[in-house]
């Protein structure tokens, strides 16, 4: 019953808003080429003026021109990932197996070797992402329990001419840096002080 | 006439009436790209460059035709392979051959012989341009049947369907401007446009028919088969008739729309914007309504006037481009029914108002 009302309120108040002028239609076209003109002539103004150079940036157009300029990334967006090594320069990451547990979609495969260092029980012999099948989740960064893997590179443009292109190994992720100016003793830092 | 003129002038004239159309349907795929940027807050095709600089993105629709001509041309193995290639060339010939009774300009004056600004003054103009524009429907309804696709085949039948119903609004409102200006030929069209009402406003034909401009125009939108009415071809959705087409056959299916928008422009402007007519401009040149005017040379004047022509077919190329890019399409039967059920009784009712007008006047 209550459904029923409603189709009915809505089915007039569609016919109350559209009046007889309305139905004929010729005006209402008008009235949107007046729309669009109006834009095109507001836009060809400064169009123009770009053109000779008398302003540098259109001001009514939103479009950010895509190689050339880019947009500022929120920092705490997840971008391409990185592996995080120690102050010695080994990798912090231990193969415990956590993130390729946790992984949804199955990218992350990590083959285990014994650490180089007593103190250190497992390493990753190898580390590969297939950025193929990344869904940009970032349970990995969430489970691993040494910070090894971070999501932090800004690197969002991935691309590979075949699949096995798209898969990173362990060298390559390493080799990537933080798009932050923050270090990684300086996020290690904060991490600890918020954790007091 | 001497006879090297003669040959001379017609030559030029063809080949400019030829180029006219072409050059500005060229324009008209940029503008299809860069206007409807502009009015879309965007800024539009600039990646092609020549020399490091994009050049308002004309550089694309070199790399357009580049491409065009260098794609595979294809042929259905199950269809006709004449009339499959004979129907691109059906409809661009048709589109193009009208443009021969189009006055571009009045007359030159060339070594004491007087040059007329047409390449056919034919007495039945008008005439003319709405058959040749009839039979460009077969280009249509030939890819349909040649491709041997059911989707081409419907796709060419709405295009005839469509043709046929907008082409008798056609006929009827053009019967309205014929009985206001009293002339079949299109020179004489625009002659008779050329007077003043109270001395200062210009008798131009939508002054006269301004409710046969307003059909015309909806109709002659209808037959360029381009949104709100691009129901034979609906590339982005419906499958049209040029399904089965590509390479430069396709690219003429679509350079036929373009050059059907700048004969539809001619054609409104020739018979209800005064032609190559210049408000107040006479053959001796300025004459101001409050009085003087300014002496210019008479083949000056007949530049100005071709000039003006060319402007003002540009400018409704213009607006068709921006009616393009503001309204939805049509569905079919609201398609049908605008045909059918508005224009063609509008467009009798307004032969009958006019003919009791020139009745009584006369």
């Amino acid at each position: 019953m209550a459904v029923q009302n409603i189709i009915k309120v809505a089915a007039r108040r569609r016919e109350a808003t559209l009046g007889f002028w309305e139905r004929v239609y010729i005006f209402e076209v008008v009235r949107g080429l007046w729309i669009t003109t109006e834009h095109f002539v507001g836009n060809l103004y400064y169009h123009i003026l770009k053109l000779f150079g008398i302003i540098k940036v259109h001001p009514l157009t939103p479009t950010i021109q895509y190689p050339e300029e880019q947009r500022t990334l929120a920092p705490r967006l997840r971008t391409l990932h990185r592996l995080v090594r120690r102050e010695d320069g080994s990798p912090r990451c231990v193969a415990c197996m956590m993130c390729e547990t946790v992984c949804p979609a199955l990218c992350i495969k990590i083959v285990a070797a014994e650490g180089d260092k007593p103190q250190i029980e497992k390493r990753p012999k190898s580390f590969d992402i297939d950025m193929g099948r990344c869904i940009f989740c970032g349970y990995c960064v969430e489970a691993c329990p040494e910070d090894a893997i971070r999501m932090d590179t800004g690197i969002l443009d991935i691309a590979a001419y075949s699949r096995e292109g798209m898969v990173l190994d362990i060298d390559t992720l390493l080799s990537l840096q933080p798009a932050q100016r923050r270090t990684d003793k300086e996020v290690d830092e904060l991490q600890r002080r918020l954790l007091q | 006439m001497n006879a090297v003129l003669y040959w001379t002038s017609t030559i030029a004239k063809s080949a400019y009436i030829l180029v006219f159309p072409l050059t500005l349907a060229f324009f008209l795929a940029w503008a299809e790209r860069k206007q409807s940027a502009v009015m879309q807050d965007r800024i539009g095709a600039n990646r092609a460059k020549f020399l490091g600089r994009p050049f308002l993105g004309l550089v694309h629709m070199v790399c357009d035709a580049v491409k065009m001509f260098v794609k595979e041309d294809f042929v259905p193995d199950s269809g006709h392979r004449v009339l499959h290639t004979l129907a691109p060339f059906l409809a661009m010939f048709f589109a193009l051959i009208t443009f021969a009774v189009i006055p571009f300009g009045y007359q030159l004056t060339i070594a004491g012989e007087t040059i007329g600004l047409q390449v056919a003054d034919l007495n039945v103009g008008i005439l003319f341009i709405f058959a040749m524009a009839s039979l460009g429907v077969y280009g249509m309804v030939l890819a349909g049947w040649s491709s041997n696709n059911n989707y081409a085949l419907l796709g060419g039948i709405r295009a005839s369907a469509q043709m046929i119903s907008y082409e008798i609004c056609i006929g009827m409102t053009i019967i309205g401007a014929i009985l206001a200006l009293g002339t079949l030929s299109m020179q004489d069209l625009v002659i008779r446009q050329g007077y003043h009402y109270f001395g200062w406003l210009p008798r131009w034909g939508v002054l006269l028919q301004p409710l046969g401009f307003l059909l015309f125009f909806i109709a002659g939108i209808a037959e360029t088969k381009r949104v709100p009415f691009d129901m034979p071809e609906g590339e982005s959705e419906i499958i049209g008739f040029n399904l089965e087409y590509s390479s430069m056959k396709f690219a003429m299916f679509l350079f036929t729309d373009f050059i059907e928008t700048v004969l539809i422009a001619a054609v409104t402007v020739t018979l209800f914007f005064g032609g190559w007519q210049i408000p107040w401009l006479f053959e001796s040149g300025f004459v101001w309504p409050w009085g003087g005017g300014w002496e210019i040379h008479p083949n000056v004047v007949n530049i100005l006037r071709m000039a003006a022509f060319a402007a003002k077919v540009t400018f409704f190329c213009w607006l068709m481009m921006a009616i393009r890019w503001t309204l939805p399409r049509f569905r079919y039967d609201q398609l049908m029914d605008l045909g059918w059920k508005w224009l063609l009784p509008l467009s009798l009712a307004n032969i009958v108002v006019t003919a009791l007008v020139v009745l009584l006047v006369n």
